[in-house]
């Protein structure tokens, strides 16, 4: 009880922190996933041959990898001294991005054959039939499964706090580091975490009931 | 629906502009490769003297080892996931509520988790010296979740046919499970599987925050012992070493999908799943089931996996 109660303010920072770079990676994890996702199904094949090197390999990187490269090779191509924050948010945007646009690929493939076939015997272009008729169809078939990928990206974003940014894993290093004992300090990072990752399946599942149509 | 569906044949004109959308987006990502380059020659991290610290005997033995490391504590962890996974499985279909109980409680309170914060309370509070061991347990109990839940998607895919009939032979609950269910779930999950194996080796990554000297933790010392020109070499040992591991996690990779690949092609047995490398610890409903994967036209469930990669281009 006392590792709470003692030390609440930086619980409540560590909290927050947890749910900002949520929140921020999942938005460039979203953006960067769907327009992968269109490269991947486009006509254009060097974009096709960059989508899929793209998922290959941020699939196949390890998370702490890319968080190493993001904060000893980026700064040294961008410009020194950025805020931990900024490529945390990065690099987990980065590496959740492949697994949204399988989840969007694998979506667009849910769409009946006839109505792209429709779409495209009105005349309409790729960017069209994908913007006004295919990926509309595919949100409803995506939501399950990004639920599932914004958990594990707050998952993976305990990995952001080993990188010196304030969230529930620094919290809990923090914590053991003062000497206090480690089961009450997992129990409470766990309930931390537990609330994030219940509230985003909550909003998920009511997004879906919104969302649902009878085919 | 294939890619070729959502836009016609080009004529003249579009292959024009097709090339024309190739060329600037192949330009476009050169440039940008060639800037990040430059922008690295000119600080001097392209330097050879940088790159010419892996000459060293030290240093190659330092790699060398810290490959070990990086297996041994996956070889372990694989090991212990698949047996936690096969025990996890069996409770969680067993017929006993308790054992069903402890086994669902057991997997669904780990799956949330996330897995760095149980590796490093095995490690401070079990395991402070023994940070390969704190290392493979929390990767097993992690990855023995997924696991359970991946095997027990392969048992439930089994015909109900297979077990009615070898129930009716008058086997019991455990030659029926051993011999008939797990033989069949293994064949038709082995793809998902070592996918999940994959998950594995990349998250023995994590040594790096307990200060197990694996291979990004060896790439941290290397990078801060050594001294080039004013310098610490950190682009130069991040290069070689993420190659390293990724080309370790691409082999791995390209295993799963040929056992896949050869396991399509077989014309008897039932259906094998397709290799999904999972963002999450899905539940047995939702990994794409041998059932629902593979066939022709892909009903509106076939989504439900994360990051289901539909293997039809």
């Amino acid at each position: 009880m006392n590792v709470l109660l003692d030390n609440f303010p930086a619980f409540r920072d560590g909290f927050i922190g947890t749910v900002s770079i949520t929140a921020v990676s999942s938005l460039i994890a979203l953006v960067l996933g769907v327009v992968v996702a269109g490269f991947r199904v486009s006509p254009v094949p060097p974009l096709r041959y960059f989508g899929t090197a793209w998922v290959t390999l941020m699939r196949n990187t390890p998370l702490t990898l890319l968080f190493l490269i993001f904060f000893f090779v980026v700064p040294e191509i961008l410009f020194p001294g950025m805020s931990p924050f900024v490529l945390g948010s990065l690099a987990l945007g980065f590496y959740t991005s492949s697994f949204v646009c399988e989840a969007v690929r694998s979506g667009i493939n849910t769409v009946p054959l006839g109505q792209a076939e429709a779409a495209r015997s009105i005349g309409m272009t790729f960017a069209q039939t994908l913007q006004i008729v295919v990926l509309p169809q595919a949100t409803r078939t995506v939501i399950p499964p990004l639920s599932s990928i914004f958990i594990a990206l707050t998952k993976n974003s305990a990995i952001a706090g080993a990188f010196s940014n304030a969230e529930l894993f620094g919290w809990q290093k923090l914590m053991s580091d003062k000497g206090y004992d480690i089961v009450p300090v997992f129990i409470w990072v766990a309930i931390g975490y537990l609330i994030i990752t219940f509230t985003i399946s909550g909003l998920f599942r009511l997004l879906e009931r919104r969302m649902e149509v009878a085919r | 629906m294939s890619a070729s569906v959502l836009y016609d044949a080009p004529g003249p004109k579009a292959v024009v502009r097709n090339r024309i959308y190739a060329v600037v987006g192949s330009l476009a990502i050169v440039a940008l490769i060639v800037v990040s380059i430059l922008r690295l020659a000119d600080k001097g991290h392209l330097a050879p003297e940088m790159w010419d610290i892996f000459n060293y005997a030290g240093i190659r033995q330092n790699i060398a080892d810290a490959v070990l490391a990086t297996l041994k504590a996956f070889g372990l962890a694989a090991v212990g996931s698949l047996v936690l996974g096969v025990l996890l499985a069996v409770g969680r279909l067993s017929d006993h509520k308790p054992i069903r109980w402890v086994a669902t409680t057991f997997i669904e309170l780990f799956r949330s988790l996330p897995l760095l914060i149980t590796i490093y309370a095995i490690w401070v509070g079990f395991l402070t010296d023994h940070s390969m061991w704190a290392l493979a347990a929390g990767l097993s109990v992690y990855n023995g979740c997924v696991q359970a839940e991946v095997l027990r998607a392969g048992i439930n895919s089994v015909p109900t046919g297979q077990s009615e009939a070898a129930y009716a032979l008058g086997m019991s609950k455990t030659q029926v499970m051993t011999t008939v269910l797990m033989p069949q779930a293994i064949r038709s999950m082995l793809p998902t599987i070592i996918s999940q194996l994959v998950v594995t080796l990349k998250d023995t990554s994590l040594g790096f925050i307990i200060l197990y000297p694996e291979l990004l933790q060896t790439a941290r010392l290397i990078a801060s012992n050594t001294q080039v020109n004013g310098q610490y070499p950190y682009v130069s040992t991040i290069v070689v070493i993420g190659t390293i591991y990724i080309a370790m996690c691409l082999l791995l990779s390209a295993l799963a999908t040929w056992i896949e690949k050869r396991g399509r092609r077989a014309k008897t047995g039932i259906k094998v799943a397709p290799g999904v490398q999972t963002a999450d610890i899905p539940t047995a409903e939702d990994i794409p089931g041998p059932r629902e994967g593979g066939a022709g036209g892909a009903g509106p469930t076939d989504g439900g996996a994360a990051g289901a990669a539909v293997t039809k281009d």
